[in-house]
């Protein structure tokens, strides 16, 4: 089964590159751009039941997969869409 | 105008005791601030006068300590305190501007962000000045990194992370690092020292002012937008780590060094026109610092209006905008008519610039939002009138047992000192810092001369031809042990080690590390480094020029050791006489300046083959120091010496060993020590008494350069020759040898196996 991470600048927290390429959208003429967040978004297999695994996972997303000072993450399950 | 009081925010909470005490501020000090604006403050007031008010930005601890400094002398220029770095004259019209603050807090919760904002923090007070920056210096201490456990992973993480976040600002914004320290000890567990230093050049009539000056003036605020970010830092940065800071998480700021090379540059181009009254960098409590310290500074009043401060996020409030720490901006006070050469060159560079208020001639800071007044007080007694403490000082109990340490030490001490040796090499507070400046551009504009791993850096300043020595030097466990002998020797060691380089010693920047205040020990501590680091800039003639307070330096693990860390920056007036600590040939005359010594406590030796943080650290006298510096210089000038080293962290041995690892190339040296008659093995090596400096020189000169160190009065012992294959030591009947290949390895490759393993 596939677990979907998303990772995000905390939303306090600049996000320089979000900044710059803000910037390159508005000089490209692209001015409706009002901010620009970029993160990361990881997919990763599981085997047998997800659900299961999902404290272990979340505890990998706080501890390795984001810098919880500075990154909010998501974690999907399979089963659920948001 | 100034009749009206200030209306509160629909938000705003109100004001409790609880409140004001999570402000940090006391009773007294809110009664203190009730007699200032004749009422009550409102919530905004309440948050301006706990950043202003906090130890970070009023020294409110240390002042009456700090003013125990010399700070003049004929070539200051700025002294501290005036501005924000302090600026030297170095001749034919050019001068440096240089300073050194610590960003230990923000770094301990976030290391990668908390280093590299204190890099971006620093390069801006120096082109505040005027000065174009031109290279960094850092001293830094961490928990042990060596072993295994939580606490050895956790301070690795600190580790690396600082030393690439320092990396990462640099590198990307294009100033060198150069140089500094690196130590390693458990009372820095949880609560490493992250203290840059930044030195910068200008010509005497490009020196700017950081007031707002001239009623009517227009203020403006440029650089990236405000956001969230580091919301009152100053306030945190002001208390102990416990482990609540780490739910205190949002205080952490990301730099953008790329937003900063712009906006130093495009500040550096608009100081170069006669546009600019005053300017002043938004570092710690941000636009409010940067506001009632330009009018304090002016003898002037500041008005603002929030609404035109450009925001990164929406729904601001007046609180949260004058607070924030948000990185890479700057007010300008232009003057009146000169508004648009401001906005060309801004707009040029791409910077974001917007014109905020307007400078008024009521001494009063007014903060406008939407038309309505957020908070209105009077900026001299804000900025300048922070309530001064002396806290209670109390000597703590010490630990000396002096002589009684070499008893308790088995003799069988003396009969490991190979492997003794080749284990102090290898402690990473010792060993080679390459895996560190391996990472730093340290070579980038290409002004570097000696390179990172030399007694002190060596920077060739090109647009005024000049060559200046820069170093930065504390022995943290000597502080500990004795606070003033420890200020005193710090100070020393600076000055020996710019001497070492070919330098006479300029002035000094200081960064105080300590505990909290409040508990009387730590307060002793302060008080006592200080006395000692002012005595020590009195006999050396090298003024404090400015510098930075870090006080409550503490995690549950305990205090850390008092840090008074001295940055010094000296002058080589000619290029012929830049001298590192290498042995350049074989066959040269090795001579040690000053007696073999034997105070061996607070010795690393103690510390590393011993477990023993202990004993009454090395005596300095000040004559015996500047006779032979002195005498060293005369001997650099006259072209007689090939190398020199003084003798730090490990004595002796280390101080030989260190000298005999040219990168260009190995080479070893055969030494006797039998002079030294009738001392342990053991204390022979690793003593560390002071004013001790190896040098060499070629075979032709030594006679002449003993003779002159005797007519000088400086004892001077022959000690052997450069050459061969390892580094031979001969005491009486006992003869040592150790491989110069085996101990270069031990020692050049410690810290990255050791960063590797994890």
């Amino acid at each position: 089964m596939k677990v979907k991470v998303i990772v995000t600048p905390k939303e306090t927290v600049l996000d320089p590159q979000g900044a710059a390429v803000r910037e390159a959208m508005q000089h490209l003429g692209f001015t409706a751009a009002r901010d620009v967040r970029i993160g990361r978004y990881l997919e990763i297999e599981v085997e047998g039941d997800a659900a299961a695994q999902e404290p272990k996972l979340r505890e990998l997303c706080h501890d390795l997969l984001s810098n919880p000072v500075i990154e909010d993450y998501r974690l999907e399950m399979p089963n659920e869409k948001s | 105008m100034s009749t009206v009081t200030s209306s509160p925010q629909p938000l705003d909470p109100p004001i409790t005791s609880e409140l004001i005490a999570k402000h940090g501020l006391t009773p007294d000090e809110f009664e203190r601030i009730k007699k200032i604006l004749g009422r009550a403050p409102n919530f905004t007031e309440l948050g301006i006068f706990s950043v202003m008010w906090s130890e970070h930005c009023s020294y409110k601890n240390s002042r009456k300590e700090l003013k125990k400094f010399p700070t003049s002398g004929p070539n200051i220029l700025v002294r501290a305190g005036e501005e924000n770095a302090g600026v030297v004259d170095i001749g034919d019209g050019w001068a440096v501007a240089f300073k050194i603050e610590s960003h230990n807090h923000p770094s301990a919760i976030e290391p990668f962000q908390g280093a590299a904002t204190g890099v971006g923090g620093i390069i801006r007070d120096i082109f505040t000045m005027g000065a174009r920056p031109e290279f960094l210096l850092n001293s830094l201490r961490f928990g042990p990194i060596t072993g295994e456990g939580k606490n050895v992973t956790a301070n690795r993480r600190l580790f690396t992370g600082v030393i690439a976040g320092i990396a990462h600002y640099g590198n990307c914004i294009g100033v060198p690092t150069i140089g500094g320290e690196i130590y390693f000890d458990e009372s820095f567990e949880g609560n490493p020292l992250v203290n840059v230093f930044c030195l910068g050049v200008l010509q005497h009539e490009q020196l700017a002012r950081g007031a707002a000056r001239g009623v009517g003036n227009p203020v403006f605020y440029v650089g990236a937008e405000t956001g969230r970010d580091g919301l009152a830092g100053a306030a945190f940065a002001s208390r102990e780590l416990t482990e609540e800071s780490r739910e205190d998480r949002p205080a952490v700021q990301v730099g953008d060094p790329f937003k900063e090379k712009l906006l130093l540059e495009a500040c550096l181009e608009l100081l170069a026109t006669d546009a600019v009254a005053g300017i002043q960098d938004m570092g710690a409590a941000g636009l409010t610092c940067s506001t009632c310290e330009t009018a304090s500074r002016g003898g002037t009043g500041v008005e603002i209006d929030l609404a035109k401060v450009p925001k990164r996020e929406t729904g601001m409030t007046p609180y949260e905008t004058l607070l924030s720490e948000s990185q890479e901006r700057m007010l300008i006070i232009a003057h009146r008519g000169k508004e648009d050469v401001v906005r060309r060159i801004f707009d040029k560079w791409d910077v974001p610039c917007a014109e905020i208020g307007r400078v008024t001639d009521d001494g009063m800071m007014r903060v406008l939002n939407n038309g309505s007044i957020a908070a209105e007080i009077p900026a001299k007694p804000l900025a300048d009138e922070a309530p001064l403490y002396s806290r209670e000082a109390r000597k703590p109990t010490t630990d000396y047992t002096d002589e009684d340490l070499l008893r308790e030490i088995s003799a069988s001490s003396a009969k490991s000192v190979v492997e003794s040796l080749r284990r102090l090499l290898r402690d990473p507070s010792i060993a080679s810092k390459n895996w560190v400046y391996r990472q730093y551009d340290h070579m980038v504009r290409t002004g570097t001369v000696v390179r990172p791993g030399s007694d002190a850096a060596v920077f060739h300043l090109r647009a005024a031809n000049k060559f200046l020595a820069a170093t930065t030097d504390c022995n943290s466990l000597y502080c500990r042990l004795d606070p003033r002998e420890g200020g005193r020797i710090a100070v020393a060691e600076a000055a020996r080690n710019l001497t070492c380089s070919g330098a006479v010693p300029l002035a000094v920047t200081d960064n105080l590390n300590f505990g909290n205040p409040y508990k009387p020990e730590n307060f002793w501590q302060l008080r006592e480094a200080v006395e000692g680091l002012a005595e020590a800039c009195r006999a050396f003639a090298t003024p404090v020029i400015g510098g930075n307070v870090s006080l409550y330096n503490e995690s549950p693990a305990g205090v850390v050791d008092p840090t008074p860390t001295v940055a010094m920056v000296g002058l080589i007036e000619r290029e012929e006489w830049i001298t590192t600590q290498f042995f350049k040939a074989a066959g040269d005359v090795v001579i040690l300046l000053g007696d073999f010594g034997d105070e061996m406590g607070g010795t690393h030796f103690l510390k590393v083959i011993h477990g023993r943080k202990a004993g009454r650290p090395p005596r300095l006298d000040f004559e015996r120091e500047l006779a032979l510096q002195k005498a060293l210089r005369e001997l650099i000038q006259a072209g007689q010496v090939q190398s020199a080293h003084d003798c730090s962290e490990g004595g002796l041995a280390v101080a030989l060993a260190e000298a005999c690892f040219h990168p260009a190339g190995l080479l070893g040296a055969e030494i006797d020590l039998s002079g030294a008659g009738g001392l342990r093995l053991d204390q022979i090596l690793f003593n560390e008494s002071q004013s001790r400096v190896v040098i060499s020189t070629v075979p032709t000169s030594a006679d002449g350069v003993m003779g002159l160190l005797k007519e000088r009065g400086v004892p001077a012992q022959r000690l052997g020759r450069v050459g061969g294959d390892a580094l031979a030591i001969t005491v009486g009947e006992e003869k040592l040898r150790w491989p110069i290949r085996e101990i270069f390895d031990d020692w050049f490759h410690s810290i990255g196996a050791i960063v590797r393993e994890s």
